[in-house]
């Protein structure tokens, strides 16, 4: 313990690890509850991922479909995930999301409104209603914004600019966290009687991606490395739309809107190719499905220019557009001088969005660590195999809310546990090893190279044989980031910071190769060219469990656990 | 393909200085993907903000040839290749190295802020007409270009007396709901000093999301505060009608 008075040291009862919707969530809950709270985010308050959600909150308020309840966007919910969802959370969210919009209304957010003065809502793929309660194009930025103001007012700490390195444990339990300032790269001690994972997801793994820097898998890769189980790593989300020309916006994200607002998919020879996938659904299929079917469209020779799709919204009134989708309107005419109210965007799959993560409790959102929460896209279960869009904002809060609760009541209970300082004093050898290494390779490079791996080999379309390869790509890769060298001082160093990304995506990435490569089916997401049927049987009934056993990775298989019969026959109803 | 050449502030605030660098150019560039170039093949530590490279985040706030702006948004081909563009940290803010700057003054100043206040028993009905004006302010990224122009800030530096117009549209988004309860007019004029401002229109010039600041924001809120303190016949009138809008 002795030289644990060399770091600056702060101490609460709940400390919250990300500061987009679901972590602020957690927060505003666990202040309510009387708790001690910080929240630490790698970014500025407010710069979240969480702003680039665009489309809208799903919730069956009921607003524009009468015909809406709670039943059927728990269908559509399970349904989109190929029954491969925790049932449980799938039916709290369903019931417990209007009551968040509300919330977020009572708090100051302001949402388009139907002609009788309610939330409007909007159709989106895999939604039987118009569930969508949104901002125009802009429904992240509402959301993040009111509920930062909200946390501010109410009082919780906010370490701006901090990353952790490493959650610290005593026996099991999990009792703080140990980071730097990102600013002046100072280490920092957090100690907690409760921690929250609300780190989001892991498209930086990926080169074409809609998601930021900060999405490096941290927070997963922090509760593995602690002795936490990860779930349903193969599944990820490519959305079907990113943009795909010029090459510095490739992966933009394109929101699914466009596409619930009425627009509609063409390949270069103009054929509406949806009517071949999904007559029924067309456009607003669900997301992986449409996504296949834009890259098999382009794999097939009838792509775009720039290898794309056409995605066409130019037949409705500009004004219409330019207020249903203004920043649509300004992204493409800014970034690829194209006027979306006159013509077609080219728009391609970009890797967007995690189903996996961090294995949580339905209705407290624990881990399997004691002391140790998870909520958002960082935890796993609500979405299965295949996240339908606007869940996930609508996840977020929801369980934001009971990763809060659950963590603050921990808290109350839990006494004061001890931090070590051997974990402390390891990790930051660890931190600083690519300061005194002599010579070798900076992190970017290798950075590139993993990006190259999982496109090329973790894609869309899996294979036995490029999944192996990756495997044995990954290893090495993972001896390259042991030896990389940062060049310059501790002070605002991204070279630095990424040395320590690099290490939680090739975490995160492992995890996806070797769950993709259990499961021998095609579900969801999760595409097997050598297995291309959806086998009930066996993968109908497990999900691919990882954890960390030693210096590897082990994987085993867990049963699904079983519906209560009134909801298998709601998700059994034809409709 | 062709070169850019950039001239990138490097250092703190205590020293430092611009260094240049050649960058290949791609179609469709932005000033942003050239510091990613610069940090990706030459120098690792370059110090940049950035988030979402799609202009919605507000992070990647900088000095692009002299003119604040949103380097995810400022396309290579919209400047002149004859000489270096030069990329410098936004002025008003202490830098903390390269193209970062402490922007915590802005924080401190958004704490001051009464959070928005639903008047009791409302039925929380309210009508797109109502709620338009509101949706502009509510668009602002918080990139902050608007409080680095802003001359009160910039050039008589009255950080702690001052609001600047990023908190104006802030404190109209919450004045203008349509169910909000408390007047904020006093914290405009003794805490935000509105009245430094003289509404010359350099916040509204540079606002990446094309708000209007000064028209919609700062002189209705100005208005407000002269019908608050300044005008008691015209506070009375409102009083009895029981309208607090402007």
């Amino acid at each position: 313990m002795t030289n644990q008075t060399k770091y600056e040291t702060h101490e609460h009862d709940v400390l919250i690890i990300g500061a987009g919707g679901a972590g602020l969530r957690a927060a505003i809950e666990a202040l309510s509850a009387g708790a001690r709270v910080a929240v630490v985010s790698k970014s500025l308050l407010g710069k979240a991922h969480t702003v680039m959600a665009e489309g809208g909150i799903a919730a069956a308020m009921a607003n524009v479909d009468k015909a809406d309840s709670w039943r059927t966007h728990f269908r559509d919910t399970m349904r989109g995930g190929k029954l491969l969802n925790n049932w449980r959370m799938a039916q709290l969210h369903a019931q417990e999301s209007p009551d968040r919009v509300r919330e977020l209304e009572q708090w100051g957010a302001l949402f388009d409104r139907t002609s009788d003065g309610d939330i409007l809502q909007r159709a989106f793929g895999g939604h039987t209603f118009k569930r969508l309660c949104h901002v125009g194009d802009r429904t992240g930025l509402e959301m993040i914004r009111t509920l930062q103001d909200r946390g501010v007012q109410m009082g919780f700490d906010v370490f701006m600019e901090c990353t952790i390195i490493r959650l610290l444990t005593d026996g099991s339990r999990v009792v703080g966290a140990f980071g730097y300032w990102r600013e002046q790269g100072r280490f920092v001690v957090l100690k907690a009687k409760a921690v929250v994972m609300a780190t989001g997801g892991i498209g930086k793994a990926w080169p074409i991606t809609s998601n930021s820097w900060e999405c490096t898998g941290d927070g997963m890769t922090l509760a593995y490395e602690a002795g936490a189980d990860l779930l349903d790593m193969e599944f990820v989300q490519f959305h079907p739309t990113g943009m795909v020309w010029p090459p510095g916006v490739q992966g933009l994200l394109v929101t699914e809107a466009v596409r619930g607002e009425g627009g509609v998919l063409r390949n270069k020879l103009g054929e509406r190719f949806m009517e071949k996938y999904d007559p029924k659904r067309m456009e607003l299929s669900t997301r992986d499905l449409v996504a296949r079917s834009i890259y098999t469209e382009v794999k097939e020779g009838r792509g775009s220019e720039h290898g794309g799709a056409f995605l066409d919204i130019s037949h409705k009134p500009p004004e219409y557009v330019k207020q249903k989708l203004p920043s649509m309107y300004h992204q493409f005419k800014e970034l690829a001088d194209v006027d979306i109210t006159k013509g077609p965007m080219e728009v391609g799959p970009t890797c967007h969005y995690m189903m996996g993560g961090i294995r949580v409790e339905a209705e407290t959102a624990a881990s399997s660590l004691p002391g140790l929460f998870a909520a958002g896209e960082a935890a796993a279960g609500l979405h299965g195999a295949n996240r339908l869009g606007g869940n996930s904002l609508s996840d977020l809060v929801v369980f934001g809310r009971r990763a809060g609760l659950a963590a603050a009541a921990f808290a109350a209970k839990a006494p004061a546990g001890a931090t070590d300082s051997a974990q402390i004093a390891g990790s930051e050898r660890d931190m600083l090893a690519p300061f005194e290494r002599g010579e070798g390779e900076g992190p970017y490079s290798v950075h590139r190279d993993l990006q190259k791996v999982m496109q090329n080999l973790v894609g869309i379309f899996r294979t036995e044989e490029d999944l192996t390869t990756a495997l044995a790509e990954l290893e090495k890769l993972k001896q390259r980031a042991n030896q990389v060298r940062v060049e310059g001082s501790r002070l605002f160093n991204p070279g630095w910071h990424l040395s320590r990304d690099l290490k939680s995506m090739l975490t995160v990435s492992e995890a996806v190769a070797r769950s993709a490569l259990a499961r021998k089916e095609s579900r969801g997401a999760h595409s097997r060219i050598d297995y291309p049927k959806q086998d009930e049987p066996v993968w109908g009934r497990q999900h691919n469990l990882v954890t960390r056993d030693g210096d590897g990775m082990k994987l085993q298989q867990v049963p699904v656990q079983s519906m209560p019969d009134e909801l298998k026959e709601l998700v059994a109803e034809e409709k | 393909m062709a070169d850019a050449i950039l001239e990138v502030f490097r250092g703190n605030q205590e020293a430092g200085g611009a260094k240049q660098y050649t960058v290949p150019i791609a179609p469709g560039m932005v000033v942003l993907d050239a510091l990613h170039y610069i940090q990706g093949h030459l120098e690792p530590d370059l110090a940049v903000r950035w988030n979402c490279k799609a202009g919605k985040c507000g992070s990647c706030s900088a000095e692009v040839n002299g003119r604040p702006r949103l380097t995810c948004k400022t396309r290579m081909d919209s400047l002149p290749t004859d000489k270096p563009i030069t990329v410098y940290p936004m002025k008003s803010f202490p830098v903390i190295k390269d193209l970062v700057t402490d922007v915590s003054w802005n924080y401190r100043v958004n704490k001051k802020i009464p959070p928005f206040t639903p008047k009791p028993k409302t039925d929380w009905k309210m009508y797109q007409e109502d709620v338009d004006r509101v949706q502009e302010f509510r668009k602002c990224i918080e990139c902050f270009l608007c409080q680095n122009v802003c001359h009160v800030v910039r050039d008589h530096h009255k950080k702690e007396e001052f609001g600047g117009p990023r908190f104006f549209v802030r404190v109209a988004g919450l004045e203008m709901h349509p169910l909000d309860n408390v007047s904020r007019a006093k914290l405009l004029k003794d805490e935000l000093g509105i009245g430094y401002c003289n509404i010359t229109k350099c916040c509204t010039e540079v606002c990446p999301e094309e708000i209007k600041i000064t028209d919609n924001a700062i002189i209705p809120l100005k208005e407000r505060v002269v019908d608050e303190f300044y005008d008691p016949l015209l506070k009375l009138v409102r009083k009895i009608r029981g309208s607090g809008s402007v």
